[in-house]
């Protein structure tokens, strides 16, 4: 049986989706949490995979920030739960 | 409850037939472990704040603490489960409460035509009502003989085994009649609002 220590990785293991749907590095991007206003760069969100889709939630109050879903009819992004995000200058990339 | 509901035969009728390899829907594979998926981190909740409802298009809501749950009639049940992430499992043994039983409680209101399930962690999925009726449907609290596991849903979740397992919601806390279909957390994100894996309805357009 898995624990939920497997299903729960590091932020860096969406990194290549992200880098897919945004076109650019993400891990060091910066996130608000709707909910909580928290801040975290990217990588330090909680990534739940392995399921239908991937879900990023806020390391503080675990809420949903980011749900993807890559299906034959395109890819679906929901971003609800983000309030900002804030990405670094090309040149600190 | 009306029998324009019942439109073909329970997956019970499949089991009867045939081999293991005529019991795996369409693009699916066989497993003998239990892969566990989540959408988000495992709650645990108090059996004490624990409960059960039933609201939305209903003259009353009924609810239930986990005593009252535990004491409802309960039946075994035995079936075969498939994921939209092509793993089935066949003969999986659960012990719980009909959701014809749940129903039984509560007066429907005439307009009510779907279900949302509503879980522990915000997680919530649409259901065709005539899919959760007759015997299709259960809230179950035990798995293979012993209290259901918290990382597969436990103290109670939803099985509706001829639909994909994500319809199956972890930690349900209730069921919500309503009108018109609200796509839940994966039908909102381009996943199919039925879910038949015999039809491999997995995405929103099969």
């Amino acid at each position: 049986m898995e624990s939920e220590r497997d299903l729960m990785l590091d932020g860096n293991a969406a990194a290549g989706v992200l880098q897919e749907i945004f076109g650019e590095e993400m891990t060091t991007a910066l996130t608000t949490c709707d909910e909580c206003a928290t801040v975290s760069q990217m990588a330090m969100l909680r990534v739940f995979s392995g399921g239908p889709g991937l879900v990023l939630r806020c390391p503080a109050c675990e809420a949903v920030m980011v749900r993807i879903a890559q299906t034959p009819r395109g890819t679906f992004v929901d971003v609800r739960g983000v309030r900002q995000m804030r990405l670094p200058l090309p040149s600190i990339r | 409850m009306s029998e324009r509901f019942v439109t073909r035969g329970f997956v019970g009728k499949r089991q009867d037939a045939g081999t293991a390899a005529n019991r795996i829907p369409p693009g699916q594979h066989l497993v003998k472990d239990f892969p566990v998926l989540s959408a988000g981190p495992t709650p645990r909740t108090d059996l004490r704040r624990w409960s059960f409802r039933i609201e939305g298009l209903v003259k009353e809501p009924a609810q239930w603490t986990w005593d009252e749950f535990g004491k409802l009639p309960a039946q075994e049940f035995v079936k075969d489960i498939s994921c939209v992430t092509k793993w089935t499992k066949l003969d999986t043994r659960w012990r719980g409460v009909s959701a014809d039983v749940l129903l039984e409680h509560v007066e429907l209101d005439g307009r009510a035509r779907f279900v949302v399930a509503f879980s522990d962690g915000g997680y919530t999925t649409n259901l065709p009502l005539p899919d959760v009726i007759n015997g299709q449907a259960f809230v179950a609290y035990e798995y293979d003989g012993k209290p259901l596991a918290p990382e597969h849903g436990g103290p109670a979740r939803l099985v509706v085994p001829h639909l994909y397992f994500w319809k199956s919601a972890k930690w349900v806390r209730g069921l919500r009649l309503i009108e018109r279909d609200e796509p839940g957390f994966w039908e909102s994100l381009g996943y199919n609002n039925h879910g038949d894996p015999w039809k491999e309805e997995r995405y929103s357009g099969d």
